[in-house]
């Protein structure tokens, strides 16, 4: 009784941020948009009259656009993860197998840039890509090229960026997995005959799986909504999700087709959340 | 060389400012159940590690049938061996724990099967191979561990204080069990162990360390009753140096600079009570029985000062009239003497073992 008690603040927030605006969310997909305030009519009218449709969840599919845009973003994202796991394991690893004393340290070194305002961070990136910035004026100025490079608004830009500011997330799981590894483990693989190689294949990979689809999805599910740093250092066309769900609020004021997309890139992340739910269990 | 199969030359090992290995010279015969027994910072876990390959030397080196084994990885040696955790894998099962180095090696699947099914008969653990490590209790993991290492027939199989992390119940049972285990694969064991009963009982030979250099290599019996310092003699429990300078001690054996004299080699007797009757703390079998005269050789006055209850004997330390203070068990079955009492204790000069400075 007490446990329950205990949880009742959790599952009031749960439905009070959670459930209740997916729910709402779900009212204005299937609503109309019209020209009032707000701008769209809900699904359920005066009386209790079903007025809604599918018809917002029909174009996301018929117009190309949408579609491309949810798979850009879930390109990105994916892309995203999987290089911060690429660069975020070593340095976890190198932490975990850093003396304890300073471990502390390397870890505040990680979450540092969170001592600076993230657009802060991200005008540093525009002045060190764009064609007057410092990467290409040092480039120019030592003669390599001639013209400026296309640096800024490009979906490499775009990748620094969005890697820059969710390393730390797949950091730091992967350094929780890592940290709780005994390395006598990987000795004794070696002393079983598995060189450095084949013991970090067959025994520290699979064990810090769990860190591994943590930070994968840390990163991966707000990297798939990012709207600003695609706004501020990627390319102006190709838009992904997050940028036209912010059109089609804020400019267009099509609240129930942004809503849709909205709904429809929640499900979209269910599913890879549900699938690395079923490999954990098995790890 | 046939009589050795693994030799130590010189093999030195620094930490820092710490040598943890001194210029240490080691020989293991072919088949033998060898311990390295000595305390914490002895170096006996290095020179385990250094045989292993998990960590290498500053100086000298390793030879594996008579080859220089030294720069090899640990992944090329033929030595195995089983960590004091144990080290289970613990995403794999029994079963894939203990094929793992036959994986590893490329040994054929079906020979796999078989040999793994045949380690695990080994180590009486049949038919748990699809279990999990964290449903073993304690004793099955230590088998695990051990059915792993010997699936892959070493010649030399290392052990890291193999029984410490089991109940005491189990140790005895399981010590018996390591000792049947060496015998039946033929291959030589060399065990680290802290405890001198664990490595008397188990072990063919004995080597004990002291900060990074070996004191004394022989069989258990020659380590226990003739032990080469007082290092030796008070690791293996003869917890009585005798100083020929403070004791009189026969001329014959008076001369090296110290003796050990085991607690169950005094003979303590009664001083002027009503009962004289002899308390005896000697071998069982000796019954020779003492008056109550106050002189005479190897004999001193004390008093009763400690008394530990240890089952099957009772150990006093009794304070020295001349200075310092003897340790002495004396059997469950004989007269104990009371705290305080005033009691004689004498010795055979024979019991003495001399004592390198």
């Amino acid at each position: 009784m007490r446990r329950l008690l205990i949880l009742v603040p959790v599952w009031a927030w749960l439905l009070a941020f959670v459930a209740a605006p997916a729910v709402i969310l779900l009212g204005i997909a299937l609503g109309q948009s019209t020209e009032g305030i707000p701008p769209f009519a809900p699904p359920v009218g005066p009386g209790l009259v079903w007025q809604g449709s599918l018809g917002n969840f029909a174009t996301l599919f018929e117009d190309e656009f949408y579609f491309d845009s949810l798979l850009r973003a879930l390109r990105i994202a994916t892309s995203t993860a999987a290089l911060a796991l690429l660069l975020g394991f070593p340095m976890a690893l190198a932490i975990a197998r850093a003396p304890r004393a300073r471990q502390a340290l390397l870890l505040a070194l990680v979450l540092l840039p969170f001592w600076t305002g993230f657009l802060l961070r991200m005008g540093a990136f525009i002045g060190l890509l764009r064609d007057q910035g410092l990467i290409n004026g040092l480039l120019i100025g030592l003669g390599v090229v001639q013209e400026p490079l296309p640096l800024l608004y490009t979906e490499g830009a775009m990748l620094a960026g969005m890697l820059h500011a969710y390393l730390p997330f797949a950091v730091l799981p992967l350094y929780a997995a890592l940290s709780r590894l005994d390395p006598v483990l990987e000795q004794a693989a070696m002393d079983l005959g598995a060189t450095p190689g084949a013991a970090f294949r067959t025994v520290t990979l699979p064990l810090a799986l769990p860190g591994i689809i943590a930070g994968f999805l840390l990163v991966f599910i707000p990297a798939a909504g990012e709207f600003v740093i695609p706004e501020l250092l990627g390319p102006s066309e190709a838009l992904p999700v997050g940028r036209v769900l912010w059109q089609e609020f804020f400019q267009n004021r099509d609240w129930p087709l942004a809503a849709a997309l909205a709904v429809a890139l929640l499900v979209l992340l269910i599913l890879p959340i549900r699938l690395f739910q079923r490999l954990e269990s098995r790890a | 060389m046939a009589d050795t199969l693994l030799e130590a030359r010189g093999l030195t090992r620094r930490f820092g400012a710490a040598l943890a290995l001194d210029a240490l010279d080691l020989a293991i015969r072919p088949g033998e159940f060898f311990a390295l027994l000595g305390g914490s910072g002895s170096g006996k876990s290095t020179l385990l590690r250094l045989i292993a390959g998990l960590d290498a030397p500053d100086g000298g080196a390793l030879f594996l049938d008579g080859r220089d084994i030294t720069a090899d990885p640990p992944w090329a040696r033929p030595v195995h061996m089983m960590f004091q955790s144990y080290a289970l894998f613990p995403h794999m099962s029994v079963a894939e724990n203990v094929g793992y180095g036959l994986r590893r090696v490329g040994v054929a699947r079906g020979e796999q099967a078989r040999r793994i099914a045949e380690a695990l008969a080994l180590v009486k653990l049949d038919g748990l191979g699809a279990r999990r490590p964290h449903h073993l209790s304690g004793g099955q993991r230590q088998r695990v561990a051990l059915a792993r290492s010997l699936v892959m027939r070493p010649r030399l199989l290392l052990l890291d204080e193999p029984l410490a992390a089991l109940d005491a119940g189990l140790r005895e049972q399981t010590g018996f069990e390591l000792r049947a285990l060496q015998r039946q694969t033929g291959a030589a064991f060399v065990m680290v162990t802290h405890d001198q009963e664990e490595a008397l009982a188990l072990a063919d030979r004995i080597a004990v360390l002291e900060g990074g250099r070996l004191v004394q290599v022989g069989t258990p019996e020659e380590v226990y009753w003739r032990p080469a310092t007082a290092f030796v003699a008070r690791f293996l429990g003869a917890a009585n140096i005798v100083e020929p300078a403070t004791l009189p001690l026969k001329p014959q054996v008076a001369g090296a600079a110290a003796y050990a004299l085991r607690p169950e080699y005094i003979r303590l007797t009664r001083i002027g009570g009503a009962s004289d009757s002899d308390l005896r703390a000697i071998r069982p079998s000796d019954h020779r029985t003492l008056g109550h005269e106050e002189t005479g050789p190897n004999r001193v006055m004390g008093v009763v000062r400690e008394a530990a209850f240890r089952g099957d004997s009772t150990l006093f330390v009794v304070a020295l009239e001349a200075g310092g203070a003897l340790r002495v068990t004396v059997h469950a079955d004989d007269p104990m003497p009371e705290m305080g009492e005033r009691v004689a204790l004498a010795w055979d000069p024979d019991d003495l073992a001399p004592l390198a400075a």
